[in-house]
């Protein structure tokens, strides 16, 4: 018999409770039906606010539980942190859409609140297996949620798009990791890692190829998670087909999980194979800020103009991840929050865009916006402006950190690359600023935009706008995770 | 020993031969009727080498659900498969090329015996040892305590399996007819039965209310 004492779960208690809470709504929704969908977005939220504080209380002292699969530290805090916030933002955002749009579905909140879920078991994985799991019940909520609108062809066919393309990524994953497995005989992190410890020195013993072999699939399968070129193809399609707050949320919070997976997965387990992985990890940075700056130049629909800049900035943040120093990962994790606010708020101005209680996306629809509805036209230049990186705003400082970190390095040509894409993409972004400010108006957008929408414009709008005037709990909160993966 | 002997011989031969009999038989059914005898018997070779639990997962997840779905479609889908195969002849030569391939880059990896994987000692210890508990035991005994949590995982993927699957293409129908059993119960003879008194030899008006 094996001795069995209960592990100690209070680590795991954020994921537990929100387990928990998404059983019971599950079963409330189901005994109510769909009139209970208003109560139970709420609801849902209560309980991402309640699993935040909860992260914010836990110990910032790395500890284990569940045999060593669940890790809780001061990265996993961060990254939990923003996940919630988006994730809470995004509903608020999407409530008065999922009631026009023939959404209303006690579903919808729920599972949600199961993606939220698996993306924290993703953020706190310290297993191969956990890994998969977490992932897994992230993905499968996300296939559901974009093909919501299951009378829309083009929810379908995103749904469905993603749903072929993400299995196929988590069968590289699975792959990936059984070659590590199979070659270090372990799927714990730790034990990985100290796998590759005693195993290094002899960089072309087949040992050492065969888990080279194994990163190489995995990475593969997390850039198609974050969408880095060239495993992107998805993401225009899934973010123009999905329903805009399902856009809105993928993204917002699982780009932010996924990559907190990239990095727990390489500077964990991996992290004495930082000269092999920081290759790929270069390639796919150059990549992704080239293809995001210059394929969005000829997009009409906003969404899909969103999802190529979405590229673009996952393109920025892994420049600090190539990096590889403290200074980069603290880049890429202030670069992660305040790309999520930029986008959430982008993405509540893209949710205010109706005519005639349409919902309309192209981004000629938002001429003359300025005399129209000076609000949100001014909000998006926020933005806009934001997003290209023009300083004072918040963009600016994402990219700020993540360049410096890069120079620090010596890596001046992928510094120079990001500086040259930032000056293309500022074309498109600006572009749009131009078409709200010195186009023909057309006419006014529906008003009022509603409450939710409000308050979510101000908020983000507000923190873009004076990031430079309190930076320091991000600043700070990065620098505590980043610091865990070099001891 | 020797009973042991013939039973696999029995048990290998049967399922190779019905394994044969699925691309060989001509009615689609037959094929899964054949799959479901060749899964079976291969049950019964895990039995033989002691990994029972394989062989009950087989029977259960194999026989018990893909098998049966398996028969379900064939049925309910009306499929021409003389059709289906009737091109089949055409991409013989390419399907060929490609196993040769294969089979010769296999052998190339035996035969040059490049690849020397360094076993890592753990993976080769069966833990516990085999003669002090049986599989289903051993499997038991850490399923529920040390993976519990990727158990609860995998139980939270199957739900919202559950739910997408319902959410995607479940409809509520308007035009059936429901049976709603607190009305039946409820109704008694008085609101049910009215009792109209015709006399006999005339033409009643019986109208209905």
């Amino acid at each position: 018999m094996i001795e069995f004492t209960a592990p100690e779960y209070l680590s795991a208690l954020p994921e537990i409770f929100l387990a928990a809470i998404s059983l019971v709504l599950l079963m409330v929704g189901v005994f109510l039906g769909n009139r209970s969908t208003n109560m139970l977005t709420w609801l849902s939220v209560v309980a991402m606010g309640v699993a935040f504080i909860m992260v914010l209380a836990g110990s910032h002292d790395q500890s284990t539980t569940f045999f060593g699969m669940f890790v809780s530290d001061s990265f996993s805090i961060f990254m939990k942190c923003l996940v919630l916030i988006g994730a809470a933002v995004t509903l608020i955002m999407g409530m008065g859409f999922v009631k026009r749009e023939n959404m209303n579905r006690f579903e919808f909140p729920v599972l949600i609140l199961f993606a939220t879920l698996g993306m924290l078991l993703m953020i706190s994985a310290n297993d191969l297996i956990a890994l998969y799991v977490g992932l897994e019940l992230q993905s499968l909520s996300l296939y559901i949620v974009a093909a919501f609108r299951r009378d829309s062809l083009r929810s379908s066919e995103a749904g469905l798009k993603y749903f072929v393309l993400g299995a196929l990524s988590s069968g590289m994953l699975l792959y990936g990791s059984s070659m590590v497995y199979g070659f270090t005989g372990f799927t714990g992190f730790h034990e990985i890692a100290s796998a590759i410890h005693n195993g290094g020195g002899n960089a072309h013993s087949t040992t050492t190829i065969g888990i080279l072999i194994g990163l190489v699939f995995i990475v593969a399968a997390l850039a198609f998670k974050v969408s880095a070129v060239p495993f992107h193809m998805w993401a225009p399609d899934v973010y123009e087909g999905a329903p805009t707050p399902v856009t809105a949320f993928f993204a917002a919070a699982p780009k932010v999980a996924a990559m907190a997976l990239f990095l727990r997965v390489l500077l964990g387990p991996f992290h004495e194979m930082l000269a092999q992985w920081d290759q790929i990890i270069v390639f796919i940075s150059i990549a992704s800020m080239v293809l995001g700056a210059f394929a969005a130049i000829g997009q009409k629909n906003i969404k899909r103009l969103i999802a190529y800049s979405s590229i673009g900035h996952i393109g920025y943040a892994m420049v600090g991840l190539a990096a590889g120093t403290p200074e980069g990962i603290r880049g890429v994790l202030i670069y992660l929050a305040i790309y999520m606010v930029m986008s959430l708020g982008t993405f509540a101005c893209i949710l205010a865009m109706r005519r005639r209680g349409q919902m309309v996306e192209k981004i000629d629809d938002l001429a003359g916006l300025s005399k129209t509805n000076p609000a949100i036209a001014l909000a998006l230049a926020i933005f806009m402006f934001s997003m290209a990186g023009i300083p004072p705003l918040a963009g600016f400082f994402g990219k700020l950190y993540v360049f410096l970190a890069a120079i620090e390095e010596g890596m001046y040509a992928l510094a120079i690359i990001g500086v040259l894409t930032s000056a293309v993409g500022a074309y498109y972004y600006i572009r749009i600023v131009k078409v709200m400010y010195f186009d023909k108006p057309v006419d006014s957008f529906d008003k009022p935009i509603g409450a939710e929408l409000s308050t979510v414009l101000l908020g983000t709008g507000v923190i873009t706008l004076f990031f430079f005037v309190y930076p320091t709990p991000v600043l700070e909160g990065a620098q505590a995770a980043a610091a865990l993966f070099f001891p | 020993m020797i009973i042991e002997t013939i039973v696999f011989y029995v048990l290998a031969v049967v399922t190779v031969a019905s394994g044969v009999m699925v691309i060989a038989s001509r009615n689609p059914v037959q094929s899964v009727l054949f799959l479901i005898l060749a899964f079976f018997n291969s049950a019964g070779l895990f039995v033989l080498m002691g990994a029972e639990f394989l062989a009950m997962i087989l029977v259960i997840v194999y026989v018990g659900a893909v098998a049966v779905l398996f028969l379900f479609v064939v049925m309910m889908l009306d499929i021409n498969f003389s059709e289906l195969r009737a091109g089949f002849l055409q991409y013989l030569p390419l399907g060929a090329i490609v196993g040769v391939i294969l089979l010769a880059e296999l052998i190339l990896v035996f035969a040059t015996g490049s690849i020397d994987i360094h076993v890592p000692e753990v993976v080769t210890v069966a833990m516990p040892p085999a003669a002090e508990v049986s599989n289903t035991k051993a499997l038991g005994n850490i399923l529920y305590t040390r993976y519990a949590y990727l158990f609860q995982g995998a139980g939270f993927i199957l739900l919202v399996a559950m739910v997408g699957a319902i959410v995607l293409t479940h409809r509520r129908r308007v035009e059936v007819r429901r049976q709603k059993i607190a009305e039946q119960v409820a109704r008694d003879p008085k609101a049910a039965v009215v009792l109209k008194d015709i006399k006999s030899g005339e033409e009643g008006t019986w109208k209905s209310d």
